[in-house]
């Protein structure tokens, strides 16, 4: 069925449609601007609920979930500092999303690229026992968790013995052929006089050598985060020489 | 264009809503959801008002949009396929007329099924709030009908019309969180991809109606001020001005 031409359709037609258009995007060009406002995390549904809202997609479902826990972290238009989030809640959900996905390490990297850079070292401890914890339920492909878990014990939080011992429990339980030599060494560079920045390139070096970071995004921002951090350790290392000039 | 033949094709319009029993189906879902949601009352172990509030509200909103689109979208799909638009415009009428004759009584249909939706909620929430939501579900309503009548007057094909109508309402629904998601990535990469992200989700938040701000369930069980309504109020009388502008000039257009 061809169409009648537009001039078959009336002027004073065309004039309402011409006006209604500019009315609604004026209307929308005075509109107040939605505003984000912060909001509690709400504590994490049961494992049972959520299977039963998956609908037999619990993978779809954790993925969506993982959004939804980073949208808490950048809650719409604002970021949260991480100090205001409840880190219980944090890990609860973390857990869920894991139960629902046990191969994804989506939460694994929140937890150890995210969440524990708060500027508080209860909370850091906090998170970076959750992610040894998870590291345990399956070594073979949660290792690189381990070894970030204990570069960070040491350098962030200045706790050697814990450094150590996630650097030997992953020694330990991490046997698995597809396991590089470095990781299972760990602990031989935590004795090491090595500063964070030469045993985070040691880390991000040897997981892009291995192979283990396939997504795009992923090995993005985690460069991103080595370069801020190589930057701060330059900015800091120029302060202290022309205190010391 | 003489008022009272739109008077006729709108009354002709609800008698058909009422004879296809559309208030009865109506009334049956709202009784049926009430019910269901008295079950999940006695479940609550702490606030089971607001539990059943909040769950009554939100499925009575779905229910209603779901029954008026797709009535508007069923009805109208049937008149183009049986001839009966030429039928109608074969006689004195004007197209504008037909149009705006539907719509007038798909309108009264979508106020009936607001009113239907909102009694139950009398029963559990303040009468003055129950009445506000019960009015910003109206106005959401006469937008999903005004949606569904320009899609079927522009596609004439009940899939493609339901797919646009529900992906509309979807977008409505969200597009602020979407909007304001765009403009905070965790890698922020200042690529084209993320760019283009947040103008195309820019530019939808400009032609799409905030449906979020409408027919909250705040307003029932937190006594959240509904400050909004006013907004809402204008964003439906330009919205459906809108589409039905763009409904009229598909329509003219249309060779029968």
């Amino acid at each position: 069925m061809r169409e009648r031409p537009i001039g078959a359709v009336p002027l004073p037609l065309i004039w309402t449609l011409a006006a209604a258009f500019c009315a609604q995007l004026a209307f929308k060009g005075m509109e107040i601007q939605p505003v984000a406002r912060a909001a509690d995390l709400p504590p994490a549904p049961s494992t049972v609920t959520l299977r039963l809202l998956a609908l037999g997609e619990p993978i779809g479902t954790a993925q969506l979930l993982s959004l939804y826990l980073q949208a808490f972290d950048t809650q719409p238009g604002i970021s949260i500092p991480f100090k205001d989030l409840d880190y219980s809640r944090v890990e609860d959900w973390l857990d869920r999303v894991l139960e629902l996905d046990p191969q994804g390490q989506y939460p694994l990297l929140m937890a150890s690229q995210v969440y524990s850079q708060v500027p508080d070292t209860v909370r850091q401890r906090m998170i970076l026992e959750w992610s040894f914890r998870r590291f345990l339920d399956d070594p073979g492909r949660r290792w690189r968790w381990a070894a970030h878990a204990a570069i960070m014990a040491k350098h962030k939080l200045n706790d050697l013995p814990r450094a150590l011992r996630y650097a030997q429990e992953l020694s330990r339980h991490a046997t698995d052929p597809s396991v590089p030599a470095w990781a299972r060494q760990m602990h031989i560079f935590l004795l090491e006089d090595m500063g964070e920045v030469e045993t985070a390139k040691i880390l991000l070096g040897g997981l892009l050598a291995s192979g283990s970071i396939k997504d795009e995004h992923e090995a993005r921002f985690l460069t991103e985060r080595f370069n801020a951090l190589e930057k701060t350790a330059e900015k800091s290392s120029k302060t202290s020489e022309s205190q010391l000039r | 264009m003489k008022l009272i033949r739109v008077g006729a094709i709108a009354r002709y319009t609800v008698l058909e809503a009422w004879r296809n029993r559309l208030i009865v189906i109506v009334l049956t879902a709202t009784a049926l959801l009430f019910v269901l949601s008295v079950f999940a009352r006695e479940l609550a172990v702490t606030e089971s008002t607001r539990l059943q509030t909040a769950l009554l509200a939100s499925a009575l909103r779905l229910a209603s949009v779901f029954f008026v689109g797709l009535y508007i979208l069923n009805g109208l799909t049937r008149e183009f396929n049986d001839k009966v638009v030429e039928l109608m415009l074969s006689l004195d009428l004007p197209r504008p007329a037909y149009l705006l004759g539907k719509y007038c009584g798909f309108a009264l249909v979508a106020v009936g099924v607001a009113a239907i939706a909102t009694i139950p909620l009398f029963l559990l929430a303040p009468p003055s709030r129950a009445l506000l939501w019960g009015c910003s579900l109206g106005l959401e309503l006469l937008i999903v009908a005004a949606v569904s009548v320009f899609c079927i007057t522009t596609f004439t094909q009940l899939l493609s019309a339901a797919a646009f109508v529900t992906a509309f309402y979807l977008l409505g629904r969200s597009i602020t969180a979407i909007q304001l998601m765009s403009s905070a990535n965790l890698v922020a990469n200042g690529g084209l991809g993320q760019k283009g992200g947040e103008w195309l989700a820019d530019g939808m938040a400009f032609l799409l109606p905030r449906l979020d701000a409408f027919t909250q369930t705040s307003w029932l069980i937190d006594g959240a001020l509904p400050t909004a309504v006013g907004s809402a109020l204008i964003q439906t009388i330009l919205y459906v001005a809108l589409l039905l502008a763009a409904a009229m000039f598909d329509l003219y257009r249309k060779n029968f």
